[in-house]
């Protein structure tokens, strides 16, 4: 075979499956696109040694005419999902040195699925941020790059590894996690799917917790097809998440085969920012057309408290991180100051020091924001406004079978563009919040390149655990946008 | 509504994150930009609404209040200090409390 790696993770499970290649075959062409890869700064762990360790035990058990759905397919981890002895970081310095001593159970899902761990993937410092700008480890940068252009561009954010290594087929999928927009900001800016399944539909155990009642955790994948697979496989209830829901897995691959024909498609007016560029609207009037074409109802709707989603995000969002980041003491992992004098400065010292700025500002908002005579006039509202914004969806919902956004108000941007306001940042999840507030499936899929050459993709929502009608409008707009670009490997 | 910078000193003391005396003015200045972006919720009407508490309509769940098998049960102590800065004998060292 010329380049196992250009295989898609389907046409790779099934050669895997025909032994027309071997998984440490496999394995081997993707550690070899890491090691070129280095300029990407995609992985902050590569465990080449467990990877081919993992492929030997898959292709024994291929050998065997054995082995589970994703047998022998070698993935990327986010390191945000605790993996057994293999370093999490995070993305943070607080978690220097730390290896968890059990598996995150999405990992754990797909490693009794047979799949093969090639290491563990860069983010933003937990999860917080929407460039990636914010670890530890540096910023991942962009494969893809202005046509003609050769300035360093962002991959996205919280999950850029993620991103970044699917579009310069690094990995064959990636785990990927979402709390305000971190799995389908990303894959909208590196052209490739990202889906964000409804709250509780994986299990959040052995996930660094950012904001528990948004965390939720999906793939990155080079097609639809790609993330319907892998999202069966990190699904399903777990007694170790209380939020982990109990309805059995469907099989979303059989969903791509749906007819579209029939569906109402909500296309509501307010998601729309000033300044947003007139291609990302041109973009989305033809993903209208591409659906309309595909027999699907065009439906106008409205949900007008679209604008305050991210200003509830962010007393919802940072109140949670304050409270789940209170553990890091520099008492019982990771990193702990050297100097101190006594035991409140050791947590005052390690903490300064092993948080990054952002991370520190959003526990900051979120410990005014909880603290006494303010938590009624920030998060009791936060939560009412938030309640309305949900109330809003389950009327929309009523009429519609899917809602049909762009991803994100903008392509990729160029790293330090805009980090020195952190407002500016933050309204890259305008179009993604909304699904994490009211708990709903998103998607995004790529539908086209804007005039620099840059990808832009368009986001689906659905109703809660609606994932295969999701999945039945995703292959209708990727059938229509035949989207078969690539970026330059400029990397090496 | 605007933080000031003894703000910002309590909190961080509440938070506890050691910030230099030269970052409080400067922090004070971008959480008052955040907070204030924040205060358009103001406008929306929430009279009568009650707040969100969770995500997906369900009941939580109950277990048996048993100890667990696995990485949730007991009797691993040195995996549970195995990660730890500084520990003696199973037990997490930290600076001295009482004198």
């Amino acid at each position: 075979m010329n380049d196992i790696a250009d295989l898609t993770l389907a046409a790779l499970r099934d050669a895997l499956k025909a032994k027309k290649v071997s998984s440490l075959e496999a394995t081997q062409a993707y550690l070899a696109n890491i090691e070129k890869a280095k300029a990407l700064n995609a992985f902050i762990t590569v465990t080449p040694d467990k990877a081919r360790e993992m492929a030997k035990a898959s292709d024994a058990r291929l050998a065997k005419g054995e082995g589970g759905p994703l047998e022998g397919v070698p993935l990327g981890i986010k390191d945000l999902f605790c993996t057994e002895g293999a370093p999490t970081t995070a993305g943070s310095r607080i978690l220097d040195g730390f290896r968890p001593p059990y598996e995150s159970s999405v990992t754990a899902n797909l490693w009794r699925d047979g799949a093969v761990m090639l290491g563990k993937l860069n983010m933003d410092e937990f999860a917080m941020g929407s460039s990636n700008e914010t670890s530890y480890y540096g910023p991942v940068v962009n494969p893809w790059r202005k046509k003609g252009g050769n300035s360093d561009l962002t991959p996205g954010g919280s999950s850029g590894g993620s991103s970044a290594a699917v579009a310069a087929r690094l990995c064959a999928a990636a785990t990927a996690t979402d709390t305000g927009g971190s799995i389908r900001q990303p894959a909208s800016l590196t052209g490739t799917v990202g889906v964000k399944p409804t709250y509780g539909r994986c299990s959040r155990w052995g996930i660094v917790a950012f904001a528990s009642s948004l965390d939720q955790a999906g793939p990155i994948a080079r097609d639809v097809r790609d993330a319907a697979i892998m999202l069966r496989s990190m699904a399903g209830c777990d007694p170790k998440d209380s939020t982990a829901v109990d309805r059995p897995v469907p099989d979303y691959e059989a969903a791509l085969a749906r007819s579209p024909k029939g569906l109402r498609i909500g296309v509501p007016k307010e998601y729309r920012v000033e300044g947003m560029p007139e291609e990302i609207e041109r973009i989305w009037a033809q993903g209208v057309d591409w659906l309309k074409d595909a027999g699907c109802e065009i439906v106008e709707i409205s949900l007008p408290l679209t604008k305050y989603a991210l200003p509830v995000y962010y007393i919802v969002a940072p109140a949670e991180a304050s409270s789940n980041l209170a553990r890091y003491d520099g008492v019982r992992y990771g990193f702990r100051a050297k100097e101190y004098k006594d035991l409140l400065s050791m947590y005052e010292e390690t903490r300064a020091q092993g948080f990054g700025d952002e991370v520190k500002r959003r526990i900051l908002i979120g410990t005014y924001v909880l603290s006494a005579g303010y938590y009624d006039a920030y998060y009791l509202r936060a939560q009412k406004v938030r309640k309305r914004i949900f109330d809003e969806f389950v009327e929309a919902f009523g009429r519609v079978d899917l809602i049909l956004t762009p991803s994100t108000p903008s392509a990729a941007f160029a790293l330090g563009e805009k980090t020195a306001d952190p407002v500016q940042m933050y309204l890259n999840d305008v179009f993604t919040v909304t699904a994490n507030l009211a708990g709903l499936p998103g998607a995004s899929v790529p539908a086209g390149l804007d005039r620099d050459g840059l990808p832009l993709g368009l986001q689906l929502l659905a109703r809660p655990f609606d994932e295969e009608t999701m999945f039945t409008g995703m292959a209708a707009l990727e059938k229509a946008a035949g989207f078969k670009a690539r970026p330059e490997p400029w990397w090496g | 509504m605007a933080i000031d910078k003894e703000t910002v000193r309590k909190v961080a003391r509440l938070a506890r994150i050691a910030e230099p005396e030269q970052r409080l003015e400067p922090l004070a200045r971008e959480l008052s930009g955040i907070l204030g972006w924040i205060e358009q919720l103001n406008e929306v009407d929430i009279e009568g609404v009650e707040p969100m508490t969770s995500a997906v309509d369900m009941k939580l769940k109950m277990r048996e209040d048993v100890v667990q098998d696995g990485p949730t049960g007991g009797g691993q102590p040195e995996k549970i200090v195995a990660n730890a800065p500084k520990t003696e004998d199973h037990f997490f060292v930290v600076p001295k409390v009482v004198e």
